[in-house]
C-alpha cells in the first residue's frame, strides 16, 4: 500500500488552548501522519495533525512530543529534526510531552522501534514548511521577493544585510497561508545542523537532581494506594478470603474483591484479586500481607515449564505447518552426507523494566476519568477504560509521565484499567503500585521458544537442506484461544526472513498452547529466533570447517532483494511495505564485512579467549555483532569487547543511537547469562532480582564500540535491534573458547568447565 | 506508631504517627512527598532507593525509619544545591541516563563510594555498583562517569 502523505495545516488556537503552552500570539503548525498502512481502517481519524510546532512573539518555540519517553530519547530526537530544517535555535526550543488523545495526535503507540521510522520525514517537513512562512514573512513585511530572505539560525536575513528575529516575524507569519507542499524545500544532508549530530537529552538536567515525573511519582491532594493480592495463575480466581487480619494494619482503609478475567485474559482486561486501599504504601504492603485468600487456580495450573518443553520436543518428531518451503527438504536430508540436528530453547523472559507498573487514576467533578500513567500506548488505555468502565472515550484524559523502562511491557493497559476501576468502586482518587513482586510473577512474559534444526551438508560442502520446527506459544494465544501456534506473522520476527540462500527449506512451526500471559518484550521473537539460527550457523561453520565469515556469506548468497512476501503467506515486514523497506542482502553483508574488520575477527587471541559472529536484520535494521569473551577465569564470563556494526539508515542522534545499542548489550546480556521466568503448576517460579536476575556492572560487557554505516536510506529503528544477534554471538564466543556449544538459555557458567 | 526527629537534606524535620517498621524510602515518598528516591524492588536487590545517611550509601527501601532515629538523611534533592556534584556533572558530561529511573539511585551509590574512596580502581567501581541495577543497561558510561567524578 502506498504511504498517505502527510498534511500539513495551521491550528485555530482557539480550540487548543488544551495544549497550553505555546502562547497566545504567533505561529502553531499541525501535522498529520499516518503510521502504517493498517492504522488507517482502525483509526478514521488519521489525517488529523499529530505534530505540533508553535512559535511565539519572544522568539520561543515549542514542540509537542507526542511518544513516549523511556528512555530511546524520542523527546529529544524528534525536536531536533524539527528544529534543523526550521533553522531554529536549539537552545529556544521547548519540548512539551502531550496527552494522550488519537484524534489530535494519531497514533501515539511507542512501540516496534518505529517513531524516527514514521516521523523522519514529516518532521522536516513540518520544520521546513515554518521556516518557508517565516520567509514568506519577512518577505512580506519588506516588501521584496522570498527568494531573497533567507532564515538563518532563528532570523531571517535580507540579501541587503537587513534581517528580523523568528519572534518578530511569529505574528506576520501566522497570518499566512500554509504553502503548497511543492514550495517545501528540504535540506541537503551537507546543510544539517542537528540532524546526524548528538544532542544531549532534554530531560538531562531534571534527571540527574532527582526532579523528573515519573508514572510511579504521579500524585494528586487526598490520593490513596491501592495494591492487588492477584492470582498466582494467570486466569485464576478468588475462591474465598479473609480480610480480618489486613482491615486491622493500621492505614487500611478498604479491602474488597475485584473481578477479573479467565484465560485467555486478553491484553487489557484485569486479572483481578483481592484490593486493599490504604493512606500510604506501607500500609497497603503490610495489608495485603496480611491477607488471606484461596485461590481457584483455572485452566493454567498444568503448566510446568519441563513437562511443557518435553512434550513440545516431541512434536519436532512429527509434520508442522509449514510457513515457508522451497525445494525437497526431507528427501534431501535423508540423502547421504552430513546431518546436524540441534535443539535450541529458549526462556519466557519478564521486562523487569526498573518502574513497576503503577497508574493514578480519579474521577474529576465533571465525571471524567483523569488519568496520570507511564504508558507507552495511551489510545489502548483510553479504549480499555471506556470499554471496561462502560463511559463515553472522550471522557477518559490520559497524561503521558515519563515512562521507568518500557521495553514493551506499558504497552499493555491492563495496570491502568486496575487503577481506573477502583477510582470507580471506591470514589477514592487511587494511585494503584505494582510491587517488584507483582510485575514479575503477572508479567506479560516474552514467548519462550523451542527450535529444532536439521541440516544437510553434501560431499562438496555445500549446505543443501536447512528444516527448522519452531515450538513456540503464541502472542495471540494470550487473547484468542484459538491462537494454538504461531503464524507467519509472528515468525516474519527473524524465522522466516531467513535469508539464507538454501535449495532445499522448509519453515514449519507446531501446536505450543499459550500456558500464561504472552507479550511482546523488546526484539520480541527475535530473541529465540536469532539464536537459534545464528547458533545453527556456526555449528554448520564448524561442520564446514570454514572460517565464521565466509561461512556465513556464502549461506546468505548473492547481492539481491529478497521479495518474502511472494514466499510466504501472512508476511509481515515490521508493518512495512518491502517496496519502501527492501530486504536488502547486500545490506546485510555489508555490516557483516565491516564489524569482521572493526572488531579485527579472527585475531590471534590467548587459549580460553575467542571470538563470536552474528548478523541479523530486525525491524528493518541490519546488525552484525562480534563477541569477545574471555573464559580464562574458571567460572567467570567475562566479555571484554563487544561490536556492534549498525545500518540503520540516517542517523539523527549518533549519541542516542550509540547508547541504545551499549544498553541493548546490556539488555541482551541479562537474557543470555542471567533471567529465565518458570512455571510450576501455573505460577511463576521467581519473584524477585534475587531469583530473576538481571545483568549487573559485573556482568556487563567492558567495552561496547558502535559503528554506524554512513548511509542515505531511510532511518530505521535502533531500539530493539542490538537484542537478537548479542546471545548467539556470545555463545558462539564460548564454543569458540572452551568447545562447548550453548544451546540453550540463559547460560550456565558453573556448567561451562564441569 | 512513634515520633521521629530527624534531618533530611539539612532541614529537622519531626515526623509523627508513622509505624516504627515503615521504610525510609516510604517516609521520604509518601509522608516528606519527596519523589527523587526511587521504589524497585522492595528488597535491597536493585540500588533504586539508595540515599545517604550519616554521609553512607544505604538502601532506603529496607531500613526502618526508626534507625534513622536522630540521624542526618540525604536524598538526591539535596546531593548539592545546583546540580554541580561532581557526580551529577560527569553523569551530564557522559550522557549516562537512558529512562533515567535508576540513575538517582546509581548517583547516590557513586557519591557515597567516591566519599570513602576517591580514587578507586576499576575493579573497585564495578564492585561498589554491582549493587545498583540497570535495566536500560547504562553501566558502561556509569562507569566511565566515575572515573571521571573521581579526577574531577
Amino acid at each position: 500500500m502506498k504511504k498517505e502523505i502527510p498534511i500539513i495545516s495551521k491550528i485555530d488556537r482557539r480550540s487548543f488552548l488544551k495544549i497550553g503552552t505555546v502562547g497566545s500570539a504567533g505561529i502553531l503548525l499541525g501535522l498529520g501522519v499516518r503510521c502504517t498502512p493498517s492504522e488507517k481502517i482502525l483509526d478514521p481519524a488519521w489525517f488529523e495533525p499529530n505534530v505540533f510546532v508553535g512559535l511565539n512573539e519572544k522568539g520561543e518555540v515549542t514542540i509537542i512530543a507526542h511518544r513516549s519517553e523511556m528512555g530511546q530519547a524520542v523527546r529529544t530526537s524528534l525536536p531536533t529534526i524539527v528544529a534543523d530544517e526550521m533553522e531554529a535555535d536549539w537552545s529556544k526550543v521547548k519540548v512539551k510531552q502531550s496527552v494522550g488523545d488519537e484524534k489530535k495526535y494519531g497514533n501515539q503507540n511507542t512501540d516496534g522501534s518505529f517513531t524516527i521510522r514514521m516521523f523522519y520525514e514529516p518532521m522536516r517537513k513540518v520544520g521546513a514548511t515554518a521556516k518557508l512562512m517565516l520567509e514568506q514573512a519577512a518577505a512580506k513585511t519588506w516588501g521584496v521577493n522570498v527568494s531573497e530572505c533567507k532564515a538563518k539560525n532563528h532570523k531571517v536575513s535580507h540579501s541587503s544585510g537587513k534581517s528580523l528575529t523568528f519572534g518578530e516575524l511569529a505574528q506576520a507569519a501566522s497570518e499566512l497561508p500554509v504553502p503548497d507542499e511543492s514550495l517545501i524545500k528540504l535540506k541537503k544532508q551537507s546543510e544539517f545542523k542537528y540532524i546526524g549530530k548528538n544532542q544531549k537529552i532534554v530531560d538531562l538536567a531534571d534527571i540527574v537532581t532527582g526532579n523528573t515525573v515519573y508514572g510511579m511519582d504521579a500524585k494528586i491532594d487526598g490520593m490513596k494506594i491501592a495494591m492487588i493480592s492477584r492470582c498466582p495463575v494467570a486466569g485464576g480466581k478468588v475462591k474465598s478470603f479473609d480480610k480480618s487480619e489486613a482491615e486491622k494494619v493500621p492505614g487500611v482503609l478498604k479491602v474488597y474483591q475485584m473481578e477479573g478475567v479467565s484465560f485467555p485474559t486478553g491484553f487489557d482486561k484485569v486479572l483481578g484479586g483481592i484490593v486493599v486501599v490504604a493512606e500510604n504504601t506501607w500500609a497497603a504492603i503490610k495489608g495485603r500481607e496480611a491477607l488471606k485468600i484461596d485461590w481457584e487456580y483455572g485452566i493454567n495450573r498444568d503448566y510446568n515449564t519441563d513437562s511443557y518443553n518435553a512434550n513440545l520436543l516431541k512434536a519436532s518428531n512429527s509434520n508442522g505447518t509449514i510457513l515457508r518451503e522451497n525445494g525437497e527438504v526431507k528427501k534431501v536430508l535423508n540423502k547421504k552426507g552430513k546431518v546436524l540436528d540441534e535443539v535450541y530453547t529458549v526462556p519466557h523472559l519478564a521486562h523487569a523494566q526498573m518502574e513497576p507498573p503503577a497508574a493514578l487514576a480519579y474521577f474529576d467533578e465533571t465525571g471524567k476519568c483523569q488519568i496520570q500513567a507511564p504508558t507507552q500506548n495511551p489510545r489502548w488505555v483510553r479504549d480499555a477504560i471506556a470499554s471496561q468502565l462502560e463511559m463515553d472515550r472522550e471522557n477518559v484524559i490520559v497524561n503521558i509521565t515519563l515512562l521507568g523502562g518500557g521495553f514493551g511491557r506499558k504497552s499493555k493497559p491492563d495496570f491502568v484499567v486496575e487503577a481506573a476501576k477502583i477510582a470507580k468502586e471506591t470514589g477514592e482518587k487511587i494511585k494503584l503500585i505494582w510491587t517488584r513482586e507483582d510485575d514479575i510473577q503477572h508479567d506479560f512474559v516474552n514467548a519462550s521458544g523451542m527450535h529444532r534444526i536439521k541440516v544437510a551438508i553434501d560431499e562438496n560442502n555445500k549446505v543443501t537442506a536447512w528444516n527448522q520446527h519452531g515450538m513456540i506459544p503464541s502472542i495471540g494465544g494470550t487473547a484468542n484461544p484459538a491462537a494454538k501456534q504461531v503464524g507467519a506473522g509472528e515468525m516474519s520476527q527473524g524465522m522466516v526472513d531467513m535469508p539464507f540462500d538454501i535449495p532445499n527449506l522448509c519453515l514449519e512451526t507446531h501446536e505450543a498452547p499459550t500456558k500464561t500471559r504472552v507479550g511482546w518484550l523488546r526484539s520480541v521473537h527475535n530473541i529465540h529466533n536469532a539464536f537459534a539460527i545464528h547458533t545453527m550457523v556456526d555449528e554448520i561453520a564448524e561442520a564446514r570447517g570454514m572460517d565464521k565469515v565466509q561461512n556465513y556469506l556464502d549461506l546468505i548468497g548473492g547481492d539481491r532483494i529478497i521479495p518474502f512476501d511472494k514466499m510466504v503467506t501472512g508476511f509481515s515486514n515490521y508493518g512495512e511495505d518491502l517496496a519502501n523497506y527492501p530486504w536488502d542482502t547486500a545490506r546485510l553483508k555489508n555490516v557483516l564485512k565491516m564489524v569482521a574488520e572493526k572488531a579485527n575477527y579472527g585475531k590471534s587471541l590467548p587459549t580460553g579467549k575467542a571470538q563470536g559472529v552474528t548478523v541479523h536484520r530486525s525491524f528493518l535494521t541490519y546488525v552484525a555483532c562480534v563477541i569477545e569473551v574471555d573464559l580464562t577465569e574458571k567460572g567467570k564470563i567475562r566479555i571484554p569487547e563487544v561490536h556492534y556494526a549498525v545500518d540503520c539508515g540516517r542517523v539523527v542522534n549518533p549519541d542516542r543511537v550509540i547508547s541504545q545499542f551499549e544498553g541493548g548489550a546490556n539488555f541482551a546480556a541479562s537474557g543470555a547469562l542471567r533471567s529465565a521466568i518458570t512455571f510450576k503448576d501455573g505460577a511463576v517460579e521467581q519473584s524477585n532480582f534475587h531469583d530473576y536476575q538481571v545483568a549487573r556492572m559485573t556482568d556487563s560487557p567492558e567495552k561496547v564500540f558502535v559503528h554506524l554505516v554512513e548511509s542515505d536510506e531511510k532511518p530505521t529503528g535502533v531500539g530493539e535491534p542490538p537484542v537478537p544477534p548479542f546471545a548467539p554471538a556470545l555463545g558462539n564466543a564460548i564454543f569458540a573458547a572452551l568447545g562447548k556449544r550453548i544451546r540453550a538459555l540463559p547460560i550456565e557458567a558453573d556448567k561451562l568447565w564441569a | 506508631m512513634a515520633t521521629f526527629k530527624l534531618t533530611v537534606n539539612g532541614q529537622k524535620k519531626t515526623l509523627s504517627d508513622i509505624p516504627e517498621d515503615m521504610p525510609v524510602l516510604w517516609v521520604l515518598r509518601d509522608v516528606l512527598d519527596m519523589k527523587g528516591t526511587k521504589f524497585g524492588c522492595g528488597k535491597a536487590l536493585c540500588g533504586a532507593c539508595t540515599v545517604h545517611l550519616d554521609g553512607n550509601a544505604i538502601r532506603s527501601c529496607i531500613t526502618p525509619i526508626a534507625v534513622a532515629e536522630g540521624r542526618s538523611i540525604t536524598t538526591i534533592e539535596g546531593l548539592s544545591e545546583n546540580g554541580d556534584h561532581p557526580v551529577q556533572k560527569a553523569w551530564v558530561t557522559h550522557d549516562v541516563p537512558q529512562c533515567g529511573y535508576c540513575q538517582a539511585g546509581q548517583i547516590m551509590n557513586a557519591a557515597g563510594f567516591l566519599e570513602n574512596n576517591p580514587n578507586p580502581s576499576e575493579k573497585e567501581i564495578v564492585s561498589a555498583m554491582s549493587g545498583n541495577i540497570c535495566r536500560c543497561g547504562t553501566y558502561n558510561r556509569i562507569k566511565e562517569a566515575i572515573k571521571t567524578a573521581a579526577k574531577g
